[in-house]
């Protein structure tokens, strides 16, 4: 028995040795044949994200290009989007991303994962047959993935994601509510004194003015972004953000001013400091508030609940008749090629098939979002036609030559709150904001 | 080996016997002697692996004492345990130490020693004070609106009433709920305009009192403690009621005979003998509201302003609002250490208490 035993032993080791030898042979010979051998027909692409929305248009699609070409493509939802976020640090600081990821955050940690070797350069890939995949795209879309020279990051010049859809941030207004108030439904107010007029009627009539989740405070940043862009140019607001003008200048205190102005004269929702952007859509989707500062992907979450609801895009007022309106937008949603994957060329393959035209198309149909594909638009609706419009106006931290420091971006948001709530002048957040921002800056962050 | 055994084992009981102040102390001390150590050799791998391998064979020898004396097979058995206790907690400790002497984002591969430099900050920072602060308001409520609330209800439900364990589940039924349904069920009650605590008001004739009770700077740190108790008080209730069924009925018939009243009774017969159960649920009380995050997340988010910040949101908007990683590890650091020192403090003041 014990010698059976042995044999047996002796038998798996032979057989172990000799596999070995057969992977070792395999893995030497062929090499130059290497990049015209077609993909292995069981090939699996791991991709992951956090769009609970999409999750079945994805699902389609993956069923559809594993037909075609026979590589499986596994889509992986981890909701909600900060679970999802953590889900990716811990398995980047573990080495164990998929093939295809999404990264939520600023473009810091953009940076820091390229840096750390976790996503993969795609110029190259954009630039074949002249350049047609990059042609394709959205620039302002494929501006969020890119890194430009001398990009205060240090990240190497290159397309490093692809967009799957783009977005920008405006205001939207009911029109039922307007015409309620006696407001021209057809003729958003233009300009900060309309705006503020249209407020006063609304309120007259016992209806809210703005709501929006400003109780996630990005939505502050967002629109005091918008309202500094078109009060002092994007020129001052970048050298304020490298140190050269301070907060407490008079423009940035005119910022401020114009959410104390909300606040006292009532034109924002009740508890806007607290809300967040779920619960801010379901008041404008429920016609409790007039105005909602909000995304493009509003228009899917509006049609969920409420589908009837009539309301039109109009861009946020204008204060400095001098200088252009700005927004915020880009690429909604990025996808990124793990750069240690083993099936990176299959990864880049399939980005390219799901950027394509039709497939856009479909996308866009299904989960009614602006397409990052120019010539898939057209199949759009006509409110995001609306959405799509303000495309010419998009800016993004992103793609700003400079960002601002991680801890003056959490005061400057929370000091607006303290201004909406009366705790602050605007004077004082100006100061607080210029102190904070010296401090920071001496600390090398 | 039975020699070394019955030597550790002695400094074992030695320290297990010591009063609390010596065993913070020691604690500190050990802390202190860590800190230094860890500032002198960071960059040394080995003298980490041979710390961290040291603590780990400590536990072992500890093991070995209590053990040796009976048979040396047993101690296999407590192996395992050991593995995952070794791998899940000391390592986790001296990987946190470690990252909060750093600058680092969560990200990159290499990590810029800064020393003590993230402490200071945080001793500089009015935000994670005023942080400590709020959770230090949750805590005063909740020990005394709270306990009182779960300690009258456990003394009702500790006498010969009707259907008390239905009360007793009905009781129960808060802390079994999630904190984030709690929180969103509660969010909607206190809503401004379509809230029913407002409507409430209103049909009650307080119209003055109607607000967004939750963006109302005054108002939205009692409010989330308010729910914080409302959730928390049946495990309080639970642990007194245990508590208040040991106590012996004859006391109370002796006292009864004596002449006492209801309140010479609860002061002289209930509690002196609930003083380990108060302390108990004390400590339970201020180590569950101090990490309060859950709910506060969920109804405010911190906000308005910085109202409602508590330490754990503070350590989360660190890491993941502002990537500092090293910042959030250094908070976590001295948050452990402050709950910690009220923990010893606790012991120390119920063991004076039980002597009086």
């Amino acid at each position: 028995m014990k010698s059976f035993g042995r044999a047996m032993a002796a038998g798996v080791r032979c057989l172990v040795a000799l596999s070995f030898c057969a992977l070792l042979m395999a893995g030497c010979g062929g090499g130059g044949e290497e990049t015209s051998a077609p993909a292995p027909k069981n090939k699996k692409i791991v991709v992951w994200h956090w769009m609970t929305d999409r999750e079945d248009a994805f699902v389609e699609l993956a069923k559809k290009y594993e037909e075609l070409t026979g590589v499986k493509v596994s889509f992986e939802l981890y909701a909600p989007s900060d679970a999802y976020s953590q889900k990716v640090r811990a398995a980047a600081q573990a080495r164990a991303l998929p093939d295809i990821f999404g990264l939520l955050g600023e473009k810091r940690d953009f940076a820091a994962f390229i840096k750390a070797g976790h996503i993969a350069e795609l110029t190259s890939e954009m630039m074949l047959d002249n350049s047609q995949w990059k042609n394709e795209l959205f620039d302002k879309a494929l501006a969020v993935n890119e890194f430009v020279k001398d990009n205060p990051y240090g990240v190497a010049v290159g397309i490093y994601g692809v967009p799957i859809d783009v977005m920008n941030i405006q205001m939207v207004y009911n029109k039922n509510l307007f015409k309620k108030a006696g407001l021209d439904p057809d003729r958003p107010p233009q300009t900060w004194a309309e705006f503020v007029d249209a407020c006063a009627k609304l309120n007259a009539a016992g209806i809210q003015g703005l709501v929006s989740g400003w109780g996630e405070v990005w939505m502050i940043d967002c629109l005091a972004s918008n309202l500094a862009f078109n009060i002092m140019g994007p020129e001052k607001v970048f050298a304020t953000l490298r140190g050269e003008v301070l907060y407490s200048d008079q423009d940035w205190v005119q910022v401020f001013s114009l959410f104390k102005e909300m606040a006292e004269k009532k034109m924002l929702a009740s508890g806007i400091v607290t809300m967040v952007n779920k619960n801010a859509e379901q008041s404008f989707a429920n016609e409790r508030a007039a105005f909602a500062f909000n995304g493009s992907w509003c228009v899917n979450v509006y049609n969920g609940m409420n589908p009837g609801l009539d309301y039109g895009v109009m861009l946020p007022p204008k204060i400095n008749p001098g200088n252009a309106v700005y927004i915020w937008g880009g690429a909604g949603s990025s996808f990124l090629v793990n750069d240690r994957s083993p099936a990176k060329r299959e990864a880049i393959a399939f980005l390219k098939w799901l950027t394509e035209k039709e497939q856009q198309e479909f996308l866009a149909e299904k989960t009614r979002n602006m397409p990052s594909n120019k010539f898939a638009a057209s199949k759009i609706s006509t409110i995001l036609g609306d959405f799509a419009r303000g495309m010419n106006y998009v800016t993004h931290p992103n793609f700003w030559p400079v960002n601002e420091l991680p801890k003056v971006i959490e005061r400057f948001d929370k000091g607006i709150q303290s201004i909406i709530i009366g705790e602050k002048t605007p004077v004082q957040l100006g100061q607080e904001l210029a102190k904070l921002k010296a401090e920071e800056m001496a600390k090398g962050r | 080996m039975a020699v070394l055994a019955d030597k550790i084992k002695k400094i074992y009981n030695f320290f297990h016997d010591a009063a609390p102040k010596w065993k913070a102390g020691a604690v500190v001390f050990l802390l202190v002697a860590l800190e230094l150590a860890f500032l002198k050799f960071h960059d040394s791998r080995f003298i980490w692996v041979t710390v961290y391998g040291l603590v780990t064979v400590s536990l072992l020898f500890v093991l070995i004492a209590n053990f040796a004396k009976r048979t040396f097979g047993m101690f296999v058995f407590i192996l395992p345990a050991l593995a995952i206790f070794a791998t899940f907690y000391i390592y986790p400790f001296f990987k946190v130490l470690q990252l909060s002497h750093n600058a680092w984002d969560g990200i990159a591969p290499t990590m810029d020693f800064i020393g003590l430099g993230n402490f200071k900050e945080i001793m500089q920072d009015k935000i994670w004070w005023g942080a400590m602060r709020n959770a230090g308001y949750i805590t005063l409520i909740a020990l005394t609106f709270q306990n009182i609330l779960a300690l009258s209800l456990a003394m009702a439900c500790d006498r010969q009433i009707k259907a008390k364990n239905m009360y007793r589940v009905i009781f129960f039924i808060p802390p079994v709920l999630s904190e984030v349904v709690v929180g969103l069920i509660w969010r909607w009650i206190y809503d401004g305009d379509y809230g029913l605590l407002n409507y409430a008001l209103a049909s009650m004739g307080f119209k003055d009192l109607v607000h967004n009770w939750l963006s109302d700077p005054k108002t939205a740190l009692t409010c989330v403690a308010i729910i914080h108790c409302w959730k928390g008080f049946g495990w309080g209730f639970m642990i007194l009621l245990a508590g208040l069924q040991t106590i012996p009925k004859e006391l109370y018939e002796a006292a009864r005979v004596d002449g006492a009243n209801v309140w010479q009774t609860f002061k002289n017969v209930t509690i002196p003998l609930m003083i380990p159960v108060f302390v108990l649920v004390a400590i339970l009380t201020i180590l569950g509201t101090m990490q309060v995050f859950v709910l506060i997340l969920s109804m405010t988010g911190g906000g308005p302003g910085y109202h409602t910040e508590v330490p754990v949101t503070r350590i989360l908007a660190s890491m993941q609002g502002s990537s500092m990683f090293g910042y959030a590890c250094a908070q976590g650091i001295t948050f452990g250490f402050i709950l910690m020192l009220v923990s010893f403090a606790q012991i120390g003041l119920s063991r004076k208490l039980k002597q009086a």
